[in-house]
């Protein structure tokens, strides 16, 4: 039987690729939107059967990251897997389908005042494509990545099984965390279906304290007053070329007497207001983007060396040591390659890194997105266990793998 | 001993020098167990190594030798995932306790895996810091044991387990490979899964932790009530109304009444259980918030509420609760301790149905726990001299885990799983979730010596053995480049 053939047989929803369908280039020959975990498990095991290799799709906010793939026989679509399948609001925690975009689920859980304290950046993005990536936005400061949020993972292998790992309460050390190793795996290690969050009470008071500041030692100089002080900031933002923003959330009246207390912080140019500054929250403009991994301590050294790139580099940082930079277009591959080794080079000295997401294409098949990779060789062993015959997602990942 | 390990023994001698090697029976004792003491087995040899490069080469000599080894802290786990093995060597990371940097602007501390958890605090605290988990054995419990466990401790409700509290890591491969493991690096998040795998992929010899700011100002009150089930209605109000409190414990009548006669921490006579709130954060934060907690908890029938004064008036409340393990031992020979999860809206019939457990088998039950997490500390009390009585503790025990595993809970929030609780996982997951695990654990230690026998209670067959890989790796050419 042919692969489409198989395919129908075990998912309402297949049909051949189309062009603008590619996963950077590399068109899929064939798509298959499962609506059910049993039906994502058949569709994997068929596709372990014909030996297809697959790349999940989940909203491609960010299928056009990492390296293009080596080929792409099937594409598994997640947007019929949009089911909030529980919000058990007295335990502070949901479970949700992969493809259910964040947004959705943000407006469900809001009916309960609760949500889910992930700010990711691309509108749209899914649940299963958000765990994929890694991705979170300014709340990270104090609530961390999906790596911090996930409790409960379920999975598809390479071979159809279907394997759950966590649950559904918080606190929990019953077996391996796969939910922290499925966090940024860029779809190599498994189809991700549905996941379970711990979630937060909606504060109800917020509050942006913003401040301009004027060269690299003063943003480092009132990022480190912010964190220093006993404030507790939720999103503490270094946005360049000069703004740095907290923002605050409790009650009314501890916001108000917590912004007043950054205020005097901070001194000279600093406003309270209601919605977060510009740029706050989206990957900063540009072409290529870079992620940067940056300690507290490399902010004004990393603030030097986007300087030093010229015009029109765009920078967002946060307070919990995670950056973006976004490089214009017309750059060459040699231009883009010099950048990015002087933020390794800078950023190499606080123990941090830079990796590209994204960057044009002919850019980026010449330059090396991720830098120095350690633990690379064990990296490979639990793919080799996980995707023996190196199907899902080939090639997208660090290392070839 | 046998020829294998008796070469081993004098090779690990040549190579760490003296007083680094145990091999004497009577001191080799001091081993047998870790906090979990039911369970015993001497090691064939202890090391006690002092750096990360002889952990190396202790494990190198391990695996050439093909003999298992364990790792161990302090020994203060709960669960026996320390228990050496009687044909194996057990190594011992107490020399290893350097705090080598302190980075207060990078709010960050390096630390060597046996340095106890309490100091790294104490070290950092001068400059307004701390580090967050804290398991009730901080006192004496070492950071590489937390991050082979998880550990939390009653604040975790809150600031969160050890996983969340580790940067990065250096840790000794099954291959006696020295790697890093970061948080936030490109690839796979392997800290991930290493932090909670109980020294099953490695030893951590070198643990970049995060510290956190000392809060503004904590407030503790003690709340008492004539049942668990209004202390529980308590609970469920304050999540309900929002807050987020840094602890909830719970204590029921019989551990109330243990931690009097060990401790005499005076909780108010005849409650039915106490509930103690901690709320921490910004002054004007938790003033309002503390405020609309003890009027929840006098809604949910709180016939005696105390709000502790000053930071004396504090650790008078937490005394009763932080000795109440130890403290069954004044009510009870002997007890076992569990470690359930349930989700905190099925505490009441829980609750209720191991009251019903308890009445039925006539063993009695003490409970402890942090009820803000659902995590459920069991006390199941016996008396070790009378026939049979350590079966029927063991049996209630078990029901108790089942219990937690029907309301859709854990068999273990914050113990590990170890030896003791591995024959349970089937009951929590299925062969093909356990195998999914093991995969990682293949990847990482394919030979299954790197402290085999814990948490899982099959093994899985890894196949193919590094070492014996034929022709080039699958990745070679490309992988230079990208």
């Amino acid at each position: 039987m042919q692969p489409l053939d198989a395919l129908a047989k075990v998912c309402d929803d297949v049909r051949t690729g189309e062009p603008e369908e590619g996963v950077l280039g590399v068109q899929p020959a064939l798509v298959a939107a499962p609506a059910s975990v049993a039906e994502a498990a058949e569709v994997m095991r068929v596709a372990a059967e014909k030996g297809l290799s697959v790349i999940p799709r989940g909203a491609e906010t960010r299928l056009d990251w990492g390296t293009p793939p080596e080929r792409c026989d099937l594409l598994v679509d997640t947007h019929r897997l949009d089911k909030l399948i529980e919000h058990a609001s007295g335990d502070l925690v949901a479970k949700a389908e992969a493809g259910l975009p964040l947004e959705t689920l943000a407006e469900r859980l809001e009916e309960k005042g609760q949500r889910l304290s992930l700010d990711v950046p691309l509108p749209g993005s899914t649940v299963g494509g958000t765990i994929a990536a890694g991705a979170a936005g300014p709340l990270r400061t104090l609530y961390g990545t999906p790596r911090n949020l996930v409790i409960g993972l379920t999975v598809v292998r390479a071979d159809g099984k279907v394997a759950r790992s966590g649950g559904k309460v918080v606190k929990n050390v019953a077996g391996y965390d796969l939910g922290r190793l499925f966090s940024g795996s860029y779809g190599t290690l498994g189809l991700i279906v549905d996941a379970t969050f711990r979630l937060h009470p909606v504060p109800t008071a917020t509050a942006w304290v913003t401040c301009q500041v004027d060269g690299p030692q003063e943003a480092h100089d009132a990022v480190q007053a912010v964190l220093h002080s006993p404030v507790a900031p939720s999103a503490l933002e270094y946005i360049a070329p000069g703004t740095v923003a907290a923002l605050l959330e409790g009650v009314p009246d501890g916001v108000v007497a917590r912004a007043g207390q950054l205020v005097e912080l901070l001194g000279g140019k600093t406003d309270i207001t209601e919605n977060a500054p510009d740029g706050c929250g989206a990957y900063p403009d540009g072409t290529t983007l870079i992620d940067v991994t940056a300690p507290p301590p490399s902010l004004s050294d990393l603030i030097g060396v986007v300087n030093s790139l010229g015009n029109g580099v765009a920078m967002t940082w946060n307070g919990s040591g995670h950056g973006h930079i976004g490089l214009p277009s017309g750059l060459s591959a040699e231009e883009v390659a010099g950048a990015l080794s002087a933020l390794r080079d800078v950023l190499g000295r606080h123990k941090g890194g830079a990796v590209v997401r994204y960057a044009p294409q002919d850019v980026r098949s010449e330059i090396d997105l991720w830098g120095p990779v350690p633990a690379l060789g064990l990296m490979r062993r639990v793919k080799d266990q996980f995707d023996p015959d190196h199907r899902l997602s080939p090639g997208r990942f660090v290392g070839g793998i | 001993m046998e020829p294998v390990l008796k070469a081993l023994a004098l090779r690990l001698d040549a190579m760490l020098g003296p007083d680094r090697v145990i091999t004497d029976p009577v001191r080799l004792r001091t081993y047998e167990c870790d906090g979990l003491t039911n369970h015993r087995s001497t090691p064939a040899i202890v090391v006690l190594p002092d750096t990360a490069e002889q952990v190396a080469a202790i494990v190198r000599a391990c695996a050439e030798a093909g003999v298992p080894y364990v790792a161990r802290g302090s020994g203060t786990g709960l669960s026996g995932g320390a228990l050496p093995r009687a044909d194996g060597v057990l190594i011992v990371t107490s020399r290893m306790q350097r705090i080598l940097e302190i980075d207060i602007p990078g709010q960050r501390a390096v630390v060597e895996p046996g340095v106890i958890n309490l100091d790294v605090t104490r070290a950092v605290r001068p400059y307004g810091y701390y580090f967050a988990p804290d398991p009730s054995s901080q006192q004496i419990c070492s950071v590489g044991g937390n991050v082979a466990e998880n550990s939390g401790g009653a604040h975790c409700l809150k600031y969160g387990f050890t996983a969340h509290h580790v940067l990065g890591c250096e840790v000794v491969t099954p291959d006696g490979e020295l790697v890093e493991l970061a948080a936030d690096g490109p690839g796979y998040d392997l800290l991930g899964v290493f932090v909670g795998a109980e020294g099953t992929l490695g030893i951590t010899t070198k643990i970049t932790v995060r510290l956190t700011r000392v809060p503004e100002t904590v407030q503790t009150l003690l709340a008492a009530f004539d049942s668990i089930e209004a202390g529980g209605t308590a609970v469920s109000a304050i999540i309900g109304a929002g807050v987020v409190p840094a602890a909830i414990e719970m204590m029921d009548a019989l551990s109330i009444e243990a931690a009097e006669a060990a401790v005499r921490c005076e909780y108010p006579p005849g409650a039915g259980a106490v509930l103690i709130v901690e709320l921490d954060g910004p002054d004007s934060e938790v003033a309002a918030q503390f405020a609309e907690v003890e009027r929840l908890c006098r809604d949910a029938g709180a016939f005696e509420i105390r709000i502790a004064a000053d930071d004396a008036e504090r650790a008078l409340i937490w005394k009763g609760r932080k000795s109440a393990f130890a403290a069954v031992g004044r009510i009870s020979p002997a007890y076992l301790v569990q470690d359930g999860v349930i989700p905190r809206t099925a505490l009441p019939q829980v609750l209720a149905r191991i009251d019903a457990l308890s009445a039925e088998s006539g063993v009695r039950v003490a409970n402890v726990f942090h009820a803000g997490d659902g995590n459920l500390h069991p006390l199941v009390l016996f008396d070790d001299s009378e026939p049979g009585a350590a079966e029927r503790a063991e049996e209630v025990s078990g029901a108790i885990l089942d219990l937690c595993i029907e309301h859709g809970g854990s068999i273990t929030g914050e113990h590990g799983v170890g030896v003791d609780k591995s024959r349970y996982m089937p009951r929590m997951f299925t062969d093909t979730d356990l195998d999914t695990m093991q995969m990682v654990r293949c990847g990482f230690d394919p030979a299954g010596l790197c402290n085999p026998g814990k948490v899982f209670p099959t093994p899985r067959l890894c196949g193919e053995v590094p070492g014996v890989r034929k022709g080039p790796h699958p990745y070679e050419g490309k992988a230079d480049i990208f």
